[in-house]
């Protein structure tokens, strides 16, 4: 498993257990009144397990098992791929932390700003590796 | 493909199936005026969809073709992975039964904060589990 998939996989499971805990929180909030600002978690609760959770782990086992290069660096250039690691998480965490502290808009579309970047910064490295293997 | 995985994916594609066809139900001309709990039901679908499938479907195939954890325990501490399995499922069951009451008025005392409870532990377990898996060559 290389580096940056150990990197993903493991971010993506830390996003795991926060969106877990979001939407424990929300889910228990229903039969239990707990604390009047829970209801705000919820799209923090989205963000996390939708884009953190499932997306970076998607990013992260396409790292490790797409078709590697035969000469060269065998994944080819990396360095779009940390980037996109570097601003999906910057971005999950600014619209989750923004929606959920802050309730503020503008938080979320520059976190979900910084996760469309990712997106084209991962398919920058990922684009040339959809090919046959070999 | 080990049990635990083979109960992982089968219990998915039966989620999968239920998410579908009560999206189909939840649509049909007239249900929710026969049917009240329908028009109540859509975090429910949602989550049989999200919870119930695909996650699920993640924590089968993630225990089956993640690293070995070592030569003696190739797979981890499996007692975990079934004790994820088993709470993600009773977790889901019960918000499946009582979420709807809920939304329609009925009080259902602590069964969604058993299910709360529930599926924060099973993901606690799989976490738990999987973790030390998740590492260089």
């Amino acid at each position: 498993m290389p580096r940056l998939t150990v990197w993903m996989v493991r971010t993506a499971l830390l996003h795991l257990l926060l969106g877990f805990t979001a939407g424990a929180l929300l889910l228990a909030q229903r039969g239990m009144p707990l604390h009047p600002a829970i209801p705000r978690l919820r799209p923090a609760h989205a963000e996390l397990l939708l884009i953190g959770w499932t997306v970076q782990l998607a990013m992260g086992v396409a790292f490790w098992i797409l078709p590697r290069f035969r000469p060269g660096p065998e994944r080819g250039d990396e360095r779009p791929a940390w980037a996109a690691w570097v601003l999906l998480n910057l971005g999950v965490l600014t619209a989750a932390v923004g929606a959920a502290a802050f309730d503020s808009g503008t938080a979320i579309v520059v976190g979900r700003s910084a996760e469309a970047l990712a997106a084209v910064a991962f398919a920058r490295h990922a684009w040339p590796r959809v090919k046959p293997f070999g | 493909m080990p049990p635990l995985t083979r109960w992982f994916v089968k219990f998915a594609l039966v989620y999968l199936v239920a998410a579908l066809l009560l999206a189909v139900a939840m649509q049909w001309p007239g249900a929710t005026i026969r049917v009240p709990w329908l028009a109540v039901v859509w975090p429910t679908y949602l989550h049989l969809l999200v919870v119930g499938w695909l996650t699920q479907l993640i924590f089968g195939v993630a225990f089956w073709l993640f690293p070995r954890h070592s030569a003696a325990r190739p797979r981890g501490y499996e007692w975990l992975g079934w004790t994820s399995f088993v709470l993600l499922n009773v977790g889901l069951l019960v918000r499946v039964l009582a979420e709807p009451r809920a939304a329609l008025g009925h009080h259902g005392g602590l069964l969604l904060p058993c299910s709360a409870a529930a599926q924060l532990l099973a993901g606690v377990a799989f976490v738990a589990n999987l973790w030390p898996r998740v590492r260089e060559r």
